[in-house]
């Protein structure tokens, strides 16, 4: 199949897709009783107060009107106004997103390098300590609930030792950078605030460590067997009898070829991380679109969790679809 | 009569002798793989302490006592007491108990739903499939705890609906799984000659086609029994799953923030077991799959 079409049939499905995820977060929110009225005003709220809020909103409507004017306002990204901060919702997505997307493209940056170096590490050096490092770490890495570990680190790096501040992304007195991509490290890097850098450095690292333990633990683990397989080929062999030294033969023979599945489980993960900000963003206050949606739902503001959830939604379908559109390009056997 | 019944009994042993072949190399790779003895182990004491937790500790769990509150470790308490004065040890083996009413529920419950649309799926296959499938995407949209939050939330978050909810996003895995093998297992011969001899499809798929699907499924449900716990865990730490005074292990941890400063051992202990028993699970699971590889098993 040509890469255009497959690119094309696969967009086609995911706006289906998206159509299904609408309904069904749709049905989450109005189908299932819950009473977001109340929770608003309060349980003894006079009927009449409760008529005109009802109105105020559309909740009066049928559902299936309030199902139109749900889809027609998410495809221009209309969400309405959230019902806790009173904003509309999709401006809170704008000014909480970024900072999701930066712990996010962090963590992930971390757990790359340390879970290949680990991986490859530990394959080179089969059944010797680094290796057994290694693979406890992986394993238990995986194992260790994220909004645990993250207190842990707090409870080190910040009561304990008092290297690095425990919430936010910025001091209180930092005046964040200039906004460009909402992102305070890559704006600070562009505008060259290096003070403003440092801060939210600073602040990034621990959520992103605490956030990347889990991604680490699994890249290692596949890069360690990638590797391995790799190093069993024959081409390896014969780059070893020509008597190229070790690291020309990891390096450059090696590595190259055992960072495809690498590059598999790298895409996977960012799923699992969208998932895991939501428990870091609440344990370190971090102002993201994971901890919008948890408040959101706490107080049953039906806006920013219809709105929040359906933008996460996406978000994740677009990077899955990049995942897959990647694969398509290097191997061709992909596009069925 | 009695060398009758001896000749039938060792023609019982020569017929299940493959069987019993076949769990003796089980034994041994089992007994070769230290991780998976460990993981063993670790779920055994787990089951141990889930069933006797009364037992093994004097104490209640929801018995405060405001005069012993916020105690560190000693001998008496040996993981502390917590803001109510409550025995954090004792809270800890309870709450194993949740856990693992959690677990089972949830793999029974997401495992029915997932076999159901697999094998259906698989075995019609055309619209049906495409159907149920894309069905499935939609699920698979979402990152799974997002979606587990917004079912809590909105069914009203307590034990029963946190297990609804996570169950509700927990099938798509077995869904696959089940759909990959029913695609497989109906293309035979014996399918073909069942059929033949007038089954009915319903027949045919949940006495032919079901049960070759399980095994694959009973792999993956074990990998997936520490992400429950993980998932389940997350929940009452965000405050949408059990409530407080439930000793459930997140619960307890978000607990503990408040005081993390000076009391450490409020939020580490419930963190620490949860970490220990999804260790557990995930040894056994990695074991077993090993264990099912073909490529080691012969």
């Amino acid at each position: 199949m040509n890469i255009w079409t497959y690119i094309l049939k696969r967009l086609l499905l995911m706006i289906l897709v998206l159509f299904g995820v609408a309904c069904i977060v749709f049905f989450i929110a109005h189908v299932i009783p819950a009473d977001p009225i109340s929770a608003m005003l309060g349980g003894n709220a006079p009927d009449e107060v409760i008529k005109r809020v009802e109105a105020q909103l559309g909740y009066d409507q049928p559902l299936i009107i309030q199902f139109y004017n749900f889809i027609t306002g998410a495809v221009v990204g209309d969400f309405g106004l959230s019902l806790r901060t009173n904003n509309p919702v999709m401006q809170d997505i704008n000014n909480y997103f970024p900072a999701t997307l930066e712990l996010t493209i962090f963590a992930i940056i971390i757990s790359t390098v340390v879970g290949i170096v680990l991986g490859v590490l530990s394959a080179v050096h089969r059944n010797k300590i680094i290796d057994h490092f290694s693979r406890i770490f992986s394993i238990v890495g995986v194992s260790m609930p994220v909004f645990w570990t993250g207190l842990l680190l707090l409870l080190l790096f910040y009561y304990r030792l008092g290297w690095l501040p425990a919430a936010g992304r910025l001091d209180f007195f930092t005046i964040p950078p200039d906004h460009i991509t909402g992102m305070y490290l890559l704006d600070s890097l562009l505008t060259g605030n290096w003070e403003v850098f440092k801060d939210a450095l600073r602040h990034i690292l621990l959520p992103a460590f605490a956030l990347g333990l889990l991604a680490t633990a699994s890249i290692a683990r596949t890069t360690r067997s990638s590797m391995l397989d790799v190093l069993k080929q024959e081409y390896i062999t014969t780059a070893k009898a020509k008597g190229l030294k070790k690291n020309v033969v990891i390096n450059r023979h090696a590595l190259r070829n055992s960072l495809i599945p690498t590059v598999t489980i790298i895409g996977l993960t960012f799923g699992s991380l969208l998932e895991g900000a939501v428990l870091t963003e609440t344990v370190f206050s971090w102002p993201g679109l994971g901890r919008y949606i948890t408040q959101g739902l706490l107080f049953l503001d039906y806006n920013s969790v219809m709105g929040g959830t359906l933008y996460i939604a996406f978000v994740y379908s677009i990077a899955n679809l990049v995942v897959d559109i990647l694969y398509a390009v290097l191997d061709p056997r992909m596009r069925t | 009569m009695s060398k009758s019944t001896a000749k039938t009994k060792t023609g019982w042993v020569q017929l299940m002798r493959p069987y019993f072949e076949d769990m003796k190399h089980t034994m041994y790779l089992w007994r070769r793989n230290k991780l998976a003895i460990v993981g063993t182990i670790i779920i055994g004491a787990f089951l141990f302490i889930a069933i006797f937790a009364p037992l093994l500790t004097p104490y209640q769990p929801d018995v405060q006592n405001l005069s012993n509150k916020l105690l560190p470790p000693s001998s008496e308490h040996p993981f502390g007491t917590d803001q109510f004065g409550r025995d954090i040890l004792c809270r800890i083996l309870y709450g194993s108990r949740i856990a693992i009413q959690i677990v089972l529920i949830v793999t029974v419950i997401s495992s029915l739903i997932g076999i159901s649309v697999g094998v259906t799926a698989g075995y019609f296959g055309g619209i049906v499939d495409e159907i149920l499938m894309r069905i499935t995407d939609m699920f698979l949209a979402f990152p799974r705890l997002v979606l587990a939050m917004a079912f809590a939330a909105m069914l009203g978050p307590n034990l029963a609906n946190m297990i609804i909810a996570i169950s509700l996003v927990n099938w798509t895995p077995y869904a696959r799984i089940s759909r990959a093998e029913a695609l497989r297992v109906k293309g035979q011969p014996y399918i073909e000659s069942i059929r033949s001899m007038g089954a009915s499809n319903f027949r045919i798929m949940f006495s032919h086609v079901l049960p070759m699907t399980i095994s694959p499924v009973l792999v993956q449900l074990t990998l997936r029994m520490g992400t429950i716990i993980i998932t389940a865990a997350g929940l009452g730490f965000l405050g949408l799953g059990a409530q407080p005074p439930s000793p459930e292990w997140g619960v307890m941890v978000s607990d503990g923030r408040s005081y993390l400063i000076d009391q450490w051992w409020v939020s580490t202990f419930p963190g620490l077991a949860i970490a220990i028993v999804v260790l557990g699970f995930n040894l056994l699971g990695d074991g077993i799959r090993d264990m099912m590889d073909p490529r080691l098993r012969r």
